[in-house]
């Protein structure tokens, strides 16, 4: 069998005096995005903090499969002031050092900004931020195999909410996986897991 | 090429900002010239009085100069999330941070050292002091960059970290403090320099190996805390 992506066992995480979860295993398989649901406070963004590698405060196992990984958490962690081409190439010389540049203009176009590159990111509306942060998932694509997204369709409207399925299913056709957390119920389709944190139902 | 992809990926990145704000490193280096401007002022234009004061005036300013502009280092980044963005993929991070720290130092550090032999003249500082006293600078000022970037880097997730920082490193600043001006008193006596410049030059270059380090290591602290 493949090795998942992606394998949590027996994870246990407390904040502030309070378990958030504790006994929790699940995997990401190639070809599977998981929505984790759950109420504020469930410990969603801190699960994902968790598998980014970002929060080493835990007990239990967390082994992913080589390569980077694309984290992007509810900020769009944008620098006002830079455009968005140039947002993007820093974040390309982080992760994928030496990629041609010409691919910014693609994921920009990719993700609905074509013709907004040279714009400082200060003077975009919220969406429009996060469409620039989510334009890092087409410029990784497969080379990223794992994607944490927290809360990918904040201020998206229809049709952002739509690119982002559309990305996120072209990513595990693929092979690659994602977990994402949300509050929007999506129609259910293959290769789409949910995992509740918290009281099952609860909202 | 990882490494010199992130240095200086990182470099352009933060040398686009500092031109597209700069205030954020005028500032520093308006107040550097307001103090020295306002001292003959306040206390005597008498070139006696003022002379052996000279040298100190001129290295205080500096390292209160450093000082403020110090907060904003990283505190942007860590609100903006692009400090998450950077310790989860900028491994080693000691690159990225020497990167930012040079843009810092470009921006603060070296235009007051430039300055620093016209406004030693306003304060008639000994014209046998004034360029032991600039290369002083130009050795110092990178130590105070580096030491008081790890203060930064500590204080970074603290909502008013200023006073803070300022009681973190400034008794690390004394010693370049008191190096820098026993430069000037050196020369005034006509005795070799070189020594002494010898032991920030060494500063400046432990500071330079070790800092980074500490910096990474409490950024990403603040990261996994944050």
């Amino acid at each position: 069998m493949e090795t998942p992506l992606l394998t949590v066992r027996q994870l246990r995480c407390e904040r502030d005096e309070r378990v958030l979860f504790a006994d929790l295993s699940f995997a990401v398989a190639r070809g599977t995005a998981l929505q984790l649901r759950g109420p504020n406070g469930a410990g969603k963004t801190t699960l994902l903090r968790i598998l980014a590698g970002l929060h080493p405060d835990y007990e239990g196992e967390v082994s992913r499969a080589p390569g980077p990984l694309a984290y992007l958490g509810h900020r769009p962690a944008l620098s006002g002031l830079l455009t968005a081409e140039e947002n993007l190439a820093h974040y390309l010389s982080l992760t994928a050092p030496g990629t041609d540049a010409s691919a910014i203009t693609g994921a920009l176009e990719r993700v609905g900004l074509a013709g907004y590159e040279a714009v400082p990111c200060q003077a975009l509306s919220a969406g429009q931020q996060r469409r620039v942060s989510l334009a890092r998932l087409p410029l990784l694509g497969i080379a990223a195999p794992l994607w944490l997204l927290d809360e990918p369709f904040t201020a998206l409207d229809d049709r952002g909410i739509a690119l982002v399925t559309t990305l996120l299913e072209e990513h595990q056709a693929a092979g690659g996986g994602a977990i994402f957390t949300t509050h929007q119920p999506l129609a259910p389709r293959p290769g789409l897991e949910t995992l509740w944190l918290g009281s099952e139902g609860a909202s | 090429m990882k490494i010199p992809g992130l240095f200086w990926g990182q470099f352009r990145r933060d040398g686009a900002l500092a031109l597209r704000q700069p205030g954020e490193l005028a500032n520093p280096l308006a107040f550097f010239v307001l103090v020295i401007t306002l001292f003959p002022l306040g206390v005597s234009p008498e070139s006696a009085v003022l002379a052996p004061l000279a040298a100190g005036v001129l290295w205080i300013a500096a390292l209160l100069s450093t000082l403020l502009g110090l907060e904003g280092l990283f505190r942007r980044d860590r609100d903006e999330g692009t400090l998450e963005q950077l310790v989860l993929h900028g491994d080693p991070l000691v690159f990225a941070v020497l990167a930012r720290l040079l843009v810092h130092w470009l921006g603060t550090g070296l235009p007051l050292t430039l300055l620093a032999p016209a406004l030693g003249a306003m304060l008639a500082l000994p014209e046998e002091a004034r360029w032991p006293v600039t290369a002083g600078l130009a050795l110092g000022t990178p130590i105070l960059v580096l030491l008081g970037g790890v203060g930064a880097a500590l204080t970074v997730s603290l909502r008013s970290g200023g006073v803070l920082l300022a009681l973190l490193v400034l008794p690390l600043f004394i010693p370049v403090l008191i190096l820098g001006v026993s430069v000037a008193e050196l020369a005034v006596a006509g005795l070799p320099t070189a020594p002494v410049l010898a032991w920030l030059g060494a500063g400046a270059a432990l500071a330079l190996v070790t800092a980074p380090f500490a910096i990474a290591g409490a950024l990403s602290i603040a990261v996994e805390t944050g």
